[in-house]
């Protein structure tokens, strides 16, 4: 046969390419030749066409393109040699080309083989329609396949073949699928002797039936029939049908599939032979297996956890759902690995069921054991979703307690997901709230990093509700701040309760006010500015609990540090509370800085954001490009704080923070009114004149960079040992998408893979900026030589470089599971086009890895937004009026036109938005001022949004030729 | 099914069929983190794993990889009996087939899978119908020496 012709030349052939470069350079020489052959004057014969278009799809499925030879392949759809039409319909499938001529040229040649009345030729031309699938082939051939395939004289093989044909093209275009007499003659053939046929039809009419189940009804009682009757034949009756011993499993599972698309079949008669049926399979389940080959096992299981699907999806059996919990219960210590995997699974749709949710609950001793001794994550997190599906009060204990335990070893990838689990568990089953409280705490303590501020907001909402628990909650955050080390959530959730309920704890000596002031100064200096934005709410609400800490306090209020803060928001805080508590009375303190009211009881928001992560597109790789676009996320360099939740976020308005703070810097008479928004908002809410207050302002922390500050001078600290750029591979494909990510905001996940995630968090101010990046290593084996070196290739014509990044080493070693931290500091010295390159290097398991990315730096970071009122920005737009300095993009929407958004992403990008400039309001209009050392470049911008024709009109205006464009190009990408 | 993909452990793709509309670029994306996925597995794990929206279902026989997606609502377990089935055939039609078999007889490998799979789904399961429906073209193959491909000429 075909092997001794071919291999062996061929693999000599392969055998010569020593390099990927010899081998690109003899695939280039041979395309030439049969370029050359091609359009030669000699006309070819079939044979050779045919060679040469083989060998071109040959060298396509090697991976190189290949761009020509359609029309030979063409030609070959039309000889009468059967191998010359194969391989010319095999080069249509693989490399369709949408030329419309080639298609009319392919669409004559299958019509014409389909009338042909030669089944070989026939199911050639159906394959190929089923293969290729389009559009146009549906306009084609959609009416006349159903006639085929009812047709009482095609031959079986043509049946099947336009069966499955004809699925492909409803599944493309459905509307070109015409239903008629023809329907019922389908659903006969689930009787047909030929075991081929019905099931290629089972899977057609499992399709059709979903559109249309009363059309299709009567495949009912077709379809329990023939299961009966393969159900209950002997091993060996259906011959070439019996698979390993089990008779026709792949029709079997089929028709399974056929019956879930329905409820229990109504006829008495019918759904009592089905049940016979089921009982049967969770019989043969018991016998001992007829082959010691696992295709045997797999195929009988299979069937076996069809019939259970099935069982579930009818919900209405509790003898038989109870049964296919213990079968299910008997896997999950099967030997085998696919077998333990897919009852958990499987048992986590029984869980729901109130017939079988009591007999889940038996196996929970070894679902805890297989989240703990499982090797393979994916089987973990199997268990673990089992153990959420069947909490309920009389286990919640046990489960959560179990799965905080998982968590201090869980992998990154469903951190994030087990801590919502637990919170959502706690809350929902917590018959006393210190039980809450302490879930809680020991989450942040655990996995702090993965606890979002929905989670932590949740717990304050809670305490302050429920007066019976508030007393507890002061007392362990108390408890839990003595630890030398506490994640900063911790911190904040203790902060805002001893701010409210200290003075329940105050009687204690051990927690006296002054010992749980100087607990939460302690902590001050290491924490971001929110979190001390935060604090200092907590020590104007102590003022008021506690007198006697006030003259501490106000020393504290009064020190340079704060009263000079270089953060607005600190400052502002630092001097109005401080002119608060010297002035207001105690009555008025009293009144202003009053315990918080109950929060009015709504749906959990942890269990919306559990939904939205479960959601469609929030695979494992939980990047934050793809959650919702209404989250925060998107717009992270707008958001002031991890608190200011720029969407309406349940628990976030709820705890007054969107409120906005006094507009203006300090005035001590600015009043009481306004003082007490302010005071509970934990952080500078939007407020135009700041400008982008990244999450964690990192910067705040600096000093301001004195002229001998080594940033501002050393262009490129790397050290000599350090990859040149020319050392560094080029940046992987998908970085430009993921920078594309970042241009709008500061912080999230910027690669991650199977063994390396790599999490930004950024902030930017003036000409300056500061980026950490987190290394996380998500295997359990040690990184080595880990090598992260950031290179910025600069300006090749002038040398010049714009951009001066200075990085410090981090360790050489990773352990599994462990997360290091690199701080960047960023100056911008003049404009540039291209972000620097990030390239990490590390040996895992011996073999190198590595891997360049592109930072995400972009020249729009060095934004400062500016207020201007419509006169003046008229006036500077005209004054920008060269056509150089304009750049405009006009663009189809890649997302929601939502104004919202799109108002995020300006923020984000990091311009001022000027309202009531343009005089269409639906237009947006910005204006900033790009901050570098060498020179300051204004910048105007125009968004036009046409939500009619989905499109947009980007236009920019800046001093500088190629910012503009840069920047259009930039934004563009955004929406 | 949504595609099936053939790799070897090197990583280098040897057989691919989709059966839903993805431009090229998509492709090419989706092999290679699977591969890169499937291929950072160790030998004892499951034979599932979830990835995006749909489930993955593996095998490794030899030196190649059998890698098949499939939809939430379909069977793992028989998935992987596809895949073995496949397997069957192509080793019956070449006689104990290795990889080499497939790079260099590729257009086989594909006409045997379209016999035993279409549009994503199972056509035709009986291993002597199948084979008998490629003897039957292998009949109608003029006397002609096979395709020779080795390009280097």
């Amino acid at each position: 046969m075909a092997k001794s012709g071919s291999s062996g030349t061929g693999g000599r052939g392969k055998g010569h390419s020593k390099s990927k470069e010899a081998e690109i350079k003899r695939i280039n020489k041979e395309l030439a030749n049969i370029r050359s052959k091609f359009k030669g004057d000699k006309a070819l014969d079939g044979y050779s066409k045919k060679k040469y278009v083989c060998k071109l799809l040959f060298i396509f499925l090697l991976g190189h393109d290949i761009d020509f030879g359609h029309m030979e392949a063409v030609n070959l759809l039309s000889s009468n040699k059967y191998t010359e039409k194969q391989i010319g319909y095999l080069f249509i499938s693989v490399l369709v080309n949408s030329n419309s001529e080639l298609i009319r040229l392919i669409n004559n040649a299958i019509k014409n083989d389909l009338a042909s009345r030669n089944p070989t030729f026939m199911c050639l031309a159906l394959h190929c329609i089923a293969n290729v699938g389009s559009r146009e082939m549906g306009e084609a051939f959609a009416a006349d396949i159903p006639r085929i395939l009812v047709a009482g004289d095609s031959m079986d093989s043509v049946k099947q073949s336009a069966a499955l044909c004809l699925l492909r093209l409803y599944k493309a275009s459905p509307d070109l699928v015409p239903m008629g007499e023809w329907t019922a003659r389908v659903v006969h053939l689930l009787n047909d002797q030929h075991m081929g046929v019905v099931t290629a039809a089972v899977s057609l009419i499992t399709c059709l039936c979903k559109k249309n189940p009363d059309d299709f009804k009567t495949c009912i009682s077709l379809a329990v029939s023939r299961l009966s009757r393969i159900v209950s034949s002997a091993s060996t009756d259906l011959q070439d049908y019996t698979y390993y011993f089990v008779p026709a499993p792949w029709l079997s599972v089929k028709l399974l599939r056929l019956l879930q698309c329905y409820p229990p079949p109504e006829d008495a008669a019918v759904k009592g032979r089905l049940v016979e049926c089921l009982e049967t399979v969770l019989n043969k389940a018991q016998e001992p297996p007829k082959s010691k080959k696992v295709q045997h096992s797999n195929a009988k299981n299979a069937i076996l956890f069809e019939t259970i699907s099935l069982i579930i999806h009818y919900d209405s059996e509790p003898n038989l759902l109870v049964r296919a919990c213990n079968q299910l219960g008997q896997f999950l210590q099967h030997r085998e690995t696919n077998l333990r995997y897919l009852a958990l699974e499987s048992m986590c749709t029984l869980a729901s069921s109130e017939f079988s949710h009591e007999a889940v609950k038996t196996h929970i001793d070894t679902v805890i054991n297989a989240l703990k001794t499982e090797r393979d994550v994916s089987v973990r997190q199997r268990a673990a979703d089992l153990l959420y599906a069947m909490c309920d009060r009389s286990n919640a204990k046990q489960i959560v307690s179990e799965m905080l335990r998982y968590l201090e070893t869980a992998d990154y990838a469903i951190r994030e997901e087990i801590v919502l689990k637990v919170a959502i568990l706690a809350e929902k089953y917590a018959v006393d709230y210190s039980w809450y409280v302490d879930t809680i705490l020991n989450l942040i303590r655990i996995a702090g990093d993965y606890v979002s501020e929905e989670v932590w907001y949740r717990v304050l909402q809670i305490v302050t509700n429920r007066d019976d628990v508030q007393g507890y909650a002061a007392k362990t955050v108390f408890e839990a701040l003595q630890a030398p080390a506490c994640h900063e959530n911790m911190v904040k959730v203790g902060g805002y309760i001893l701010g409210e309920f200290g003075n329940l704890i105050a009687g204690d000596p051990r927690s006296s006010p002054p010992v749980q002031f100087s607990l939460l100064h302690s902590k001050f200096h290491l924490c971001s500015v929110a979190t001390r934005a935060l604090l200092l709410s907590t020590y104007i609400k102590f003022i008021n609990l506690f007198p006697e800490t006030k003259a501490t306090i106000q020393g504290v209020l009064r020190a340079g540090s704060q009263l000079r803060n270089a953060d607005v928001e600190l400052q502002q805080r630092a001097v109005e509370y401080l002119t608060l508590s010297s002035v207001a009375s105690t009555d008025v303190l009293a009144t202003v800085l009053e315990e918080m009211p109950p929060f009015p009881e709504r749906e959990s928001s942890i269990l919306a954001k559990l939904k939205r992560k479960k959601g469609p597109g929030a695979g494992s790789a939980l990047d934050d490009g793809r959650r919702d676009p209404s989250s925060n996320d998107i717009n992270g360099g707008v958001e002031p704080t991890p608190s200011t939740v720029s969407t309406p976020s349940p628990s976030a308005d709820l705890l007054g923070l969107r409120a906005a703070p006094p507009p203006a810097a300090p005035p001590a008479s600015s009043g009481a009114g306004n003082l007490l928004v302010d005071v509970f908002s934990d952080g500078p809410a939007a407020q135009p004149s700041l400008g982008p207050t990244p999450e964690e302002a990192f910067l705040s922390e600096l000093e301001p960079p004195a002229p001998e500050s080594p940033m501002a001078l050393l262009a490129d600290p790397a050290p000599a040992a350090d990859p040149g750029p020319e050392d560094i591979g080029p940046p992987i494909p998908e970085a430009d998408e993921l920078l594309n990510k970042f241009v709008c905001k500061n912080n999230g996940v910027l690669f991650e893979n199977q063994l390396l995630q790599i999490g930004v968090k950024s902030e930017f101010r003036q000409n300056l900026g500061r980026m950490y990046l987190f290394y996380g290593n998500k295997t359990s084996v040690q990184f080595q030589n880990f090598s992260p070196t950031v290179v910025h290739p600069g300006d090749l014509q002038t040398h010049i470089l714009p951009l001066a990044v200075q990085t410090k080493r981090v360790a050489a070693q990773v352990d599994g599971g462990a997360q290091v931290q690199q701080v960047l500091n960023i100056e911008c010295l003049r404009d540039f086009l291209t972000p620097p390159l990030l390239s990490v290097r590390f040996r895992y398991g011996g073999a190198p890895q590595s891997l360049t990315l592109k930072l995400p730096v972009t020249i729009n970071k060095f934004f400062q937004p500016t207020e201007m009122a419509a006169q003046d920005f008229f006036q500077r737009w005209k004054q920008l009026s060269l056509p150089q300095q304009e750049a405009q993009k006009i663009f189809k929407a890649n997302h929601p036109m939502d104004a919202e958004v799109t108002k995020a992403k300006l923020l984000g990008f990091g311009s001022a938005l000027l309202d009531n400039v343009d005089p269409n309001p639906e237009n947006f209009v910005g204006a900033g001022i790009i901050q570098t050392k060498a020179l300051q470049v204004g910048c105007l911008l125009r968004l036009e949004p046409n939500a009619q024709a989905q499109m947009y009109r980007l236009t920019l205006r800046t001093s500088k030729e190629p910012v503009s464009r840069h920047l259009c190009e930039l934004l563009a990408q955004q929406f | 099914m949504q595609f099936m993909l053939l790799f070897s452990r090197q990583g280098k793709l040897r057989l691919q069929k989709w059966y839903v509309p993805l431009s090229d670029k998509e492709k090419k994306k989706i092999t290679r983190e699977l591969v890169q996925t499937v291929l950072a597995r160790k030998p004892k794990m499951c034979s599932f794993l979830e990835w995006r929206d749909l489930k993955i279902v593996y095998k490794r026989y030899a030196s190649l990889y059998f890698c098949c997606a499939i939809e939430d609502q379909d069977n793992e377990l028989i998935t992987l009996e596809i895949i073995h089935r496949y397997v069957e055939l192509l080793d019956k039609y070449f006689g104990s087939v290795c990889e080499l078999d497939i790079i260099f007889n590729f257009e086989k490998a594909y006409f045997i899978l379209d016999e035993f799979l279409l549009g994503g789904e199972v056509q035709e399961t009986s291993k002597k119908n199948v084979l008998k429906a490629i003897e039957q073209a292998d009949l109608l193959q003029e006397n002609s020496p096979s395709i020779v491909l080795n390009y280097c000429r």
